[in-house]
């Protein structure tokens, strides 16, 4: 698709906004529809959106396979250790009350951790796979 | 759809107008699926049909599955369905049995699940079991311990944190099977 000029632009235009709408969703949860699950298939899509149009080799520079193979663990090692802080805190696992020393700050910021978790999972996830599928050549 | 919303006349009218629209264009969508051989047709079809859904999901005041259903059913999964195409055959095999057992399962289960939804509570009730008991007492408690005006957002991540730590440790390991499966791996002599 090297030449279609009208894609080209306006992917490039959208695609900062879809991304910083994908940041509103993972921070505004809190208080509107969204979250982490949502911000990261949308992030994915960004990224996807970016490789059908400027090519798979321009999305890896943009956003390395190594990369994402890392956060694609780490997302769940960033929840699992909200969990384990509660139990450093000497609370239960993934009781957020005992974070802060208030409780309602702890609760903010217990779910604001887990979100960010489950968003690096997600949108990673996202694309491992579709380097994946995207990666094989007809044999 | 807020509380006036639902008990306006005009706009209620408006809203079962926008459904049937939508209804119409996801029977539509599941015809030309039916009756297209080429796959790469079906695919494209799918992702309009996932399109429609995230509206209806808007409609049904479900923003965030509307979302998701846009970015994963529409964009995302169209993509790798895509790319599987260009792995095997674009064109779908002519069938090799009647299709008389399948179209009989399929009017069954759909004659049941219609029969189903007789059952269901009317749409936007406040005294069903799901919005008193449990669902109750998270709107009660939730604003009071978190202070989070999403409800969804602290139940999802707060009070069933044990819950959205196994999904996403569902997706984790779902994404490490299909790149054990497809990745080619590098052998060492």
């Amino acid at each position: 698709m090297r030449l279609d000029v009208i894609l080209r632009v306006v992917s490039k235009m959208f695609i900062p906004f879809i991304l910083v709408f994908a940041l509103y969703v993972q921070l505004h949860g809190d208080f509107g529809p969204g979250g982490g699950f949502q911000a990261g298939v949308i992030i994915a899509a960004a990224v996807v959106l970016y490789a059908i149009i400027y090519g798979l080799k321009a999305a890896q520079r943009a956003v390395p396979v190594a990369l994402v193979e890392t956060l694609v663990p780490l997302g769940v090692m960033i929840y699992a250790g909200v969990g384990v802080w509660g139990i450093v805190e000497g609370g239960h696992y993934l009781n957020y009350n005992v974070l802060e020393h208030d409780p309602i700050h702890g609760q903010h910021w217990g779910i604001f951790l887990v979100e960010i978790g489950v968003m690096v999972t997600v949108s990673s996830t996202m694309l491992a796979i579709f380097y994946a599928f995207a990666g094989r050549g007809r044999q | 759809m807020s509380a006036d919303a639902l008990t306006d006349p005009q706009i209620s009218v408006m809203v079962s107008l926008i459904n049937m629209v939508l209804l119409t264009l996801l029977v539509t969508i599941s015809v030309g699926i039916l009756r297209t051989r080429l796959l790469v047709a079906v695919v494209v079809l799918s992702g309009a049909y996932s399109f429609v859904m995230a509206s209806m999901m808007l409609v049904l005041d479900a923003v965030d599955v509307a979302m998701t259903e846009a970015a994963v059913g529409a964009g995302v999964s169209t993509v790798l369905a895509l790319g599987a195409l260009y792995l095997t055959k674009a064109e779908e095999a002519p069938p090799h049995f009647s299709p008389i057992l399948p179209l009989f399962v399929a009017i069954g289960t759909g004659a049941m699940l219609i029969y189903g939804t007789h059952g269901l509570p009317e749409f936007g009730r406040g005294d069903t079991v799901m919005n008193t008991y449990v669902g109750l007492d998270y709107l009660q408690r939730d604003y009071r311990e978190t202070e989070i005006p999403n409800v969804v957002t602290s139940v999802l991540a707060s009070y069933r944190g044990y819950d959205t730590l196994g999904e996403t440790t569902v997706i984790f390991t779902a994404g490490i099977g299909v790149l054990l499966l497809l990745k080619r791996f590098r052998q060492r002599d």
